[in-house]
């Protein structure tokens, strides 16, 4: 419901409209958006000291003041960074390797599960479900060590199993939020297909999934994500050379560059990497803003 | 109903229902059987290995309580690191939380441009964060940082957020403060459910902006203000990239957070036995910490019940 309600004029703006003829109200309104462009100036204001950096030469980068449009913009930056090393490599692990089987475990096996939680009642299902959401509480910590350990023994680090396999077992986090949102479609769409003779693998096929799309492109939005910004588990799984992935290879990139010292390009090397390894994230976001804040909304209310 | 039938005459469950049971428990299995590999198993293994001493070349060996004498008596860095994790996580969860109801608030009056205010304090949030430590770094370098050039160029005294130790958690807070974007979103989505109907009432007992802000928005908000608090500690306690890639838990070991310290048990010293120790105490704590704000929320969160 809230999604709906997410452009609309809300109930919070009542409190301007009540007062708006004095000036104190006027000056209230000026003071917020002084407040929203500093606030929102200095939330920007990483990502474009990053992207100027990116495209400066070394002796822009040490000045005092600072250089925020660098004449001139050396826009070979980007391409040298990225194939100077390992980052296509890098970047085909991370996507073939990590993200895309992740996705595909993760919102396929959490689209089952969420079923089974929010649709069909059966003995001990709030139970579970409740333990379910309760080892969200688990840190990532406490299992990591023994996790490690079987995986060494049977001879899996320095592969993509340990990151790979558990996705297929759904994600808390995401049978959560499916179940939420197949708890909205109306009982009387499956009753009319079970009076049909349909089973339950075939409503959730032919109804609920169609009318989940959006939820489950959240999930799979989100999870590619989360491979694509993890950086703990590729940390303890992953460190051989042709095995890494760009988070990885962001932080190889900044051992090498400070270790030589004297390295030329150093800091604009590494901006213009992470500028690049950002940008998918924001083009992302640009064409799926709504798809992004629906989807965490759906997690926040009504537990 | 075919549920509560079967639990109150257990052996006569109709064929149906035991069809659904089964057909349920199909349908969570992936999560089940997951629930038992990736958690059950670990969990116990962990606690068998903190009894151990065990360098993943030689068999564990059992050696008692002995890591966990050692991290609470002989550990020369557990009481800083201790100190660290639970001054950063009693800060940044409610500087936290106050941050992205700050930013939710801001943007649920009526405006212009919300949806570009809104995607821009959104954004750091999915940052990836071996990038957000790359660029905060960059910024906050105390001789060549933009922040402090500016301030040189200023003629003011430069700030070392990240080369003096009493500097470095605050300013990990206020990173963690910018990158508030889901909770912030999660308010947004509840301040816009607050029913109207509630402020109309307010305003004809004549209560002002700010009473209604106190004593409608506030209170409506407060079950999602613990969902928020409960989400930062839990991940407070688990802070590890931003500190691991920033300041590698420097100067002086001043960032030196639990995740941090517990990797470095493992990883580094591979003392498998004395992390899954530090591991399991960890967990403990989360769970102590969660249960106790759960507690407390009957003092302070308001439910509002659709029948009343």
């Amino acid at each position: 419901m809230s999604v709906q309600a997410s452009t609309t004029p809300s109930a919070g703006a009542e409190v301007g409209k009540a007062s708006a003829i004095n000036i104190g109200a006027i000056l209230l309104q000026i003071a917020k958006y002084i407040l929203l462009v500093i606030l929102a100036f200095s939330f920007m204001l990483p990502f474009i000291w990053m992207a100027t950096s990116a495209v400066k030469n070394d002796s822009q980068v040490y000045t005092v003041p600072p250089i925020w449009i660098p004449n001139p913009a050396l826009w070979e930056n980007f391409y040298n960074a990225w194939t100077s090393y390992n980052f296509n490599l890098y970047m085909f692990n991370t996507v073939f390797r990590y993200a895309i089987p992740t996705t595909i475990g993760v919102t396929v096996s959490s689209a089952i599960v969420a079923y089974g939680f929010a649709r069909i009642s059966w003995k001990g299902r709030d139970v579970l479900f409740f333990i379910c959401l309760a080892t969200m509480m688990v840190p990532f910590q406490v299992t990591m060590v023994p996790l490690f350990i079987t995986f060494k023994n049977f001879g899996l680090i320095n592969t993509y199993w340990p990151l790979v396999l558990p996705a297929f077992f759904g994600s808390p986090y995401f049978i959560f939020m499916l179940r939420q949102f197949y708890r909205t479609i109306p009982v009387e769409l499956s009753d009319a297909a079970y009076i049909d003779g349909a089973n339950e693998f075939e409503i959730l096929w032919k109804i609920i999934l169609p009318l989940a799309k959006p939820a489950l492109t959240v999930v799979a939005l989100f999870q590619f994500m989360n491979a694509w910004n993890d950086y703990l588990g590729p940390l303890i799984y992953l460190n051989q050379e042709n095995m890494k992935t760009v988070a990885l290879g962001i932080e190889g990139l900044r051992r090498t560059i400070t270790q030589v010292g004297s390295a030329q390009l150093a800091y604009p090397y590494l901006m213009a990497v992470s500028t690049l390894v950002t940008l998918p994230i924001l083009i992302a976001f640009f064409f799926a803003q709504r798809t992004f804040i629906e989807g965490i909304s759906l997690t926040g209310i009504k537990g | 109903m075919a549920v509560m039938a079967s639990t109150t005459n257990r052996p006569r469950m109709s064929a149906a229902a035991r069809r659904r049971q089964l057909i349920g428990l199909l349908f969570v299995s992936p999560w089940l059987i997951g629930f038992i590999l990736w958690t059950i198993y670990p969990l116990i293994s962990s606690l068998y290995y903190s009894f151990t001493r065990y360098d993943l070349l030689r068999p564990p060996v059992f050696i008692g309580l002995e890591n966990f004498i050692e991290i609470f008596t002989r550990d020369p860095n557990f009481g800083q690191v201790t100190y660290n994790t639970l001054y950063y996580v009693g800060l940044s969860a409610p500087l936290g939380v106050a941050s992205a109801f700050l930013m939710a608030t801001l943007l649920n009056t009526e405006m212009r441009g919300r949806s570009i205010f809104r995607a821009i304090f959104f954004f750091p949030a999915i940052v990836p964060a071996v990038v957000v430590a790359m660029v905060w770094q960059f910024l906050l370098n105390i001789q060549y940082g933009a922040i402090n050039a500016t301030l040189q160029g200023l003629g003011l005294p430069v700030i070392p957020f990240i080369a003096n130790p009493a500097f470095a958690k605050p300013t990990i807070i206020l990173i963690h403060m910018w990158a508030q974007g889901n909770a912030m979103v999660i308010f947004l989505a509840t301040l816009q459910d607050v029913p109207r109907s509630l402020y109309e009432a307010a305003t004809v007992d004549g209560a002002n902006a700010w009473h209604k802000f106190w004593n409608v928005t506030i209170p409506m908000c407060t079950p999602v203000i613990l969902f928020n608090l409960v989400m930062g500690l839990i991940y407070g306690f688990q802070n590890f990239t931003l500190p691991w890639l920033l300041t590698a838990g420097g100067p002086n070991q001043a960032t030196e957070f639990y995740a941090i310290f517990l990797y470095r048990n493992a990883f580094s010293y591979l003392r498998m036995g004395k992390a899954s120790a530090l591991a399991w105490i960890l967990f403990v704590v989360v769970v102590i910490f969660t249960i106790l704000l759960f507690r407390s929320s009957g003092r302070w969160v308001y439910y509002s019940s659709g029948d009343e």
